[in-house]
This record gives structure tokens, C-alpha cells and sequence, in this order.
């Protein structure tokens, strides 16, 4: 990896005059030494995958645990019911995230992004972007090599991880590489793209993981429309002009102190905050092991 | 990390490190016995034994074993597919001293009769690596070409084993050597940039101070 920090990816478009995507895709040839266009066609895979990961929903299976299952159903005829108070576009981002999120703690495939616990945040934004706003393909992958990039630097200079840096590190990293593709993909620039990032995951920080049962179900799948939502507000705002006062990389750094200095019983231990409620701890008597 | 790794993988949920790691576990640990397995034990360490069950570790393992990949959606219903392919398992707890949290012991037995033991760990993020193979230090993530040679602590074994592959034009990746004590057994692990030869894994056999030799393809089924 070639970028140390979005600076640095905003830095090398600008001189070398291509976007920012590009910068991430021309890395990735470089350090699997593959072409462009078989690169291209990987990513194209995974939105693939995600989208066929949306269609497959039914509804009907329910977790090992039993915690989870069924509510994206609920949530799609809500919604198909123009009853959402959030409107269409962030009604439909709610009900694929927890389709998604649901689908993976059900053990159905999904695409892991950055993990298996996030999964929901990234397909919700943009399935839903390609459903209600543009549907060309190719600039949706493009979109996906930005969310990739910033997680890359997330990955990189703090975790995405949340045994080593809490929820934060998993559905805030997914919310940040979720608002930086929807800025790109409503034109924004490479520092409106940087401010996405920056607002969406300062909004979610200290976020602490505290699985019942330390099973990627509760509050997880939920925690995913959080960080769904969140990356389309943060776009939003920075599409309307407003701008992070800290920059992205600064947050990213913060994020990984918070986590360090996170104390364990709050890092996928299930030994403290929600998995140690008195409701939770009736809950996990019950899970098989 | 590369992009795939933060887009991606495709996988059968629920965890990357309890469920995608554990079923490439199984994968490799298949090809490592060379045959179909026909009996099983499996014995779970750590966090893989706390909270295996709940993210359904035991069929992610039980899958691999029967050569499943971490995005087959017969993933859940390993216990069933077994049980068509007449492959029995047995689970239990594993005794390890200082191992990583997710890990576990595998004892298989083959169609023909042969038995190997392996100890996988999963690594976050549906990484894993191989620990052990019988007890000899192994310690590799199964991305390459890998071969595990166990020989006698003697001088020139480890040139047999380069000049074998320099001859045939393949590039090592990454080469660890392990010894037990002084002059006893040692162990080589070579991850190489392509595929070594069937004939030349074979001559490898055949060498002085060769004890034996296990290889892991990335290619053929067996």
C-alpha cells in the first residue's frame, strides 16, 4: 500500500489528474500485479454479491440463537407501506441494512465489509443509491474502490476490528467507507469525500462492542442501520457545504486511541456493557455451547 | 491489507474469524490428509469452544473437511452433508498450552486408513494458519504453494530441498527452519510462487536425511 492516509490519496490524484478511486485501483494492480480491467471486474464481483446477497433474503430463517431473524420482512412491508417517517430512500437503507446484517447472522453469504458484522452498511447505500438515484454500475464499483481506500487507511492507522477497537472500529469504519462513496458518488470532491469521512465516523465514536453472548447478533444487526444512515446524512451534509473542522485522518487517529484506551470488558468480550445487562445474561444462559 | 480484504470476503456468515477462518480450517486440513475423510475428531480451544456453537464453528469446520469453501451456502447444513457423504465427527475440548484463541485440533482419518493430526488457528478476518501437522511445527496461512519437510538436523538437507526447486526454476516466497534439539529432527516450511511437481515431491522422498515430506497445493483437489 502505497497511501498512508487520505491525504496522501488526495495528494497523488491531484498530481497524477485522476480520482481518487483510481489512485486506489492503480495501488491494488500494483501491489497484486494484476491488470486494471481484472481488478475492475473483482470489485464488480463483490457488488455482485452483495446484490445478489439483498435479492436472497426471505425472512424466514432465524439465528443458532434465535435472537435474530425476520425483522428485515417487517421492516420491508413497513416501508413498501409508505409508512416510514424517514422517507423512501433512508427507509429503503434501513430495511437492507438489517436484511443484510440479519442475512449474516442467519448464515446466509454475504459480503464482509470491512467484516462480517458490518456487512449490512455498505450494500444498504448503495443498492439503495443504484435502486432510487442512478443505477450505472460501473460507477458504483468505482464508489466501492473509494469505500475500499478508506478503509485501507482505517485498517492502516487505527483497526477495523472489534475485538481491538470496539464497535466504533467496525460500524464506524463501514459508515465512514460508506459516506465517502456516496459523496463520490454525488460528484463531491476528494476533500468533500475526506469530510464524509470524517463527519460520519466522528459521529460514531467510543461506540463500544458488547455482543450478548459475544454472538454477532445483538445489538449488531441494528448497530448496521445506525451506521447505514449515518453515512447518508454525513454525505448529505457535506454535499449541502458543510465541512469537518477536524480532518478525516485526525478522526481516524482518534479512533484508534479511543480503542486502545477502550477497557477489554467493551471489545467483543461480552463481559461488560449490553451483553452483561440482566436481560442479556438470562439470554445467554439459554444459547447452546 | 489489500482491498479485497476490506471489500470482501464472500462468505457464509456470522464471523469472519469464528465461521470463514474455521471453514478454511477444514479446506486445507482435507488437502493436508491427501483423501477424503472418513472419521473425525474435532477438539475446540478458547473462544472457538466458548462461543464456537453460537457462531456455528462446528459446521464451518465440518464443512471444510468435506471441501466446502468459506461462501458455500451449505455451510449451515455441514451436519447433514456429512452425514450423506458417510463422514462421522466427534467433537470435544482440546488441552493446548499457549495457543491462539481460536484454535483447534483436528484428528483425522482418511478413506485408506491414514491418520494425520492437524492444529489450525483462525486469525481475524477469514485468515488462518496451520500450526501443526503431527506435531511438527508447521506454521503457515496456506496462500501459496506450501511444502513441510521434516529431516534429520544434518548438514545438506536444506540444500536438497533449494537445489530441488532452483533446478526446476521455482521461486521460494518465504523459508522457516525449525529444529527439536541438536543434530534430531528439524522441520522445513518452504512457501513457494508456483506449484512444485508431483515427480519432484516424490524424488524429495527418496532423499538421505528426508524424513517426510506433506505439501499443500493450491490446485488439485488431492
Amino acid at each position: 500500500m502505497i497511501y498512508k492516509s487520505l491525504k496522501e490519496i488526495c495528494e497523488m490524484a491531484l498530481e497524477g489528474q485522476i480520482p481518487f478511486w483510481k489512485v486506489i485501483q492503480r495501488d491494488d494492480c500494483t501491489e497484486r500485479n494484476v491488470e486494471e480491467s481484472e481488478s475492475f471486474e473483482q470489485m464488480r464481483a463483490m457488488y455482485r454479491a452483495m446484490k445478489h446477497a439483498d435479492e436472497a433474503y426471505t425472512g424466514t430463517r432465524k439465528s443458532t440463537s434465535g435472537m435474530v431473524g425476520g425483522d428485515g420482512k417487517r421492516l420491508e412491508q413497513y416501508v413498501a407501506e409508505g409508512k416510514a417517517m424517514s422517507g423512501p430512500f433512508v427507509g429503503k437503507v434501513m430495511e437492507r441494512a438489517v436484511k443484510m446484517a440479519e442475512s449474516n447472522a442467519c448464515m446466509r453469504r454475504i459480503v464482509a465489509a470491512p467484516t462480517a458484522g458490518s456487512c449490512g452498511v455498505l450494500p444498504a447505500v448503495l443498492l439503495t443509491y443504484a435502486d432510487q438515484i442512478d443505477a450505472d454500475e460501473d460507477k458504483i464499483v468505482e464508489a466501492l474502490y473509494t469505500a475500499a481506500g478508506i478503509g485501507q487507511i482505517i485498517a492502516h492507522r487505527a483497526s477495523i476490528s472489534g475485538a481491538s477497537g470496539g464497535c466504533q472500529a467496525e460500524i464506524g469504519s463501514a459508515s465512514a467507507m460508506a459516506a465517502g462513496a456516496l459523496v463520490h458518488l454525488q460528484g463531491g470532491s476528494n476533500e468533500e469525500i475526506c469530510s464524509g469521512v470524517a463527519i460520519s465516523l466522528k459521529s460514531l465514536l467510543g461506540l463500544t462492542c458488547d455482543p450478548i453472548g459475544g454472538l454477532v447478533e445483538v445489538p449488531c444487526v441494528k448497530r448496521n442501520v445506525i451506521g447505514a444512515v449515518n453515512a447518508v446524512t454525513a454525505a448529505d451534509m457535506v454535499m449541502a457545504g458543510v465541512v469537518s473542522v477536524i480532518p478525516a485522518d485526525e478522526v481516524i487517529d482518534v479512533m484508534g486511541e479511543i480503542g486502545n484506551e477502550m477497557p477489554k470488558k467493551y471489545k467483543e468480550t461480552a463481559e461488560g456493557g449490553l451483553a452483561t445487562t440482566p436481560t442479556a445474561m438470562e439470554i445467554a444462559k439459554k444459547i447452546p455451547h | 491489507m489489500n482491498i479485497f480484504d476490506i471489500v470482501g470476503p464472500v462468505m457464509v456468515g456470522p464471523s469472519s474469524s469464528h465461521t470463514a477462518g474455521a471453514v478454511r480450517i477444514g479446506f486445507v486440513s482435507r488437502k493436508l490428509l491427501g483423501e477424503p475423510v472418513k472419521s473425525v475428531r474435532l477438539l475446540l480451544y478458547g473462544s472457538f469452544l466458548a462461543t464456537g456453537k453460537g457462531h456455528g464453528t462446528d459446521r464451518a469446520l465440518v464443512a471444510g473437511l468435506l471441501g466446502m469453501q468459506p461462501d458455500d451456502e451449505r455451510v449451515p447444513f455441514a451436519f447433514e452433508e456429512a452425514k450423506k457423504a458417510g463422514m462421522e465427527f466427534e467433537f470435544g475440548e482440546a488441552n493446548l498450552k499457549e495457543a491462539h484463541p481460536n484454535s483447534v485440533v483436528l484428528l483425522m482419518t482418511g478413506e485408506s486408513g491414514k491418520k494425520l493430526e492437524v492444529i489450525g488457528a483462525s486469525l481475524g478476518g477469514g485468515r488462518m494458519k496451520i500450526c501443526q501437522i503431527d506435531g511438527m511445527e508447521a506454521n503457515f496461512c496456506a496462500e501459496y504453494p506450501t511444502l513441510i519437510v521434516q529431516n534429520l538436523d544434518k548438514p545438506g538437507c536444506v540444500a536438497t530441498v533449494t537445489t530441488m526447486l532452483s533446478d526446476r526454476g521455482i521461486n521460494i516466497a518465504t523459508l522457516q527452519l525449525y529444529r527439536g534439539s541438536r543434530g534430531g529432527d528439524a522441520v522445513m516450511v518452504v512457501e513457494c510462487d508456483r506449484e512444485v511437481p508431483y515427480g519432484a515431491i516424490c524424488w524429495l522422498r527418496n532423499q538421505t536425511g528426508i524424513k517426510r515430506v506433506t505439501y499443500y497445493s493450491m490446485e488439485q483437489e488431492f
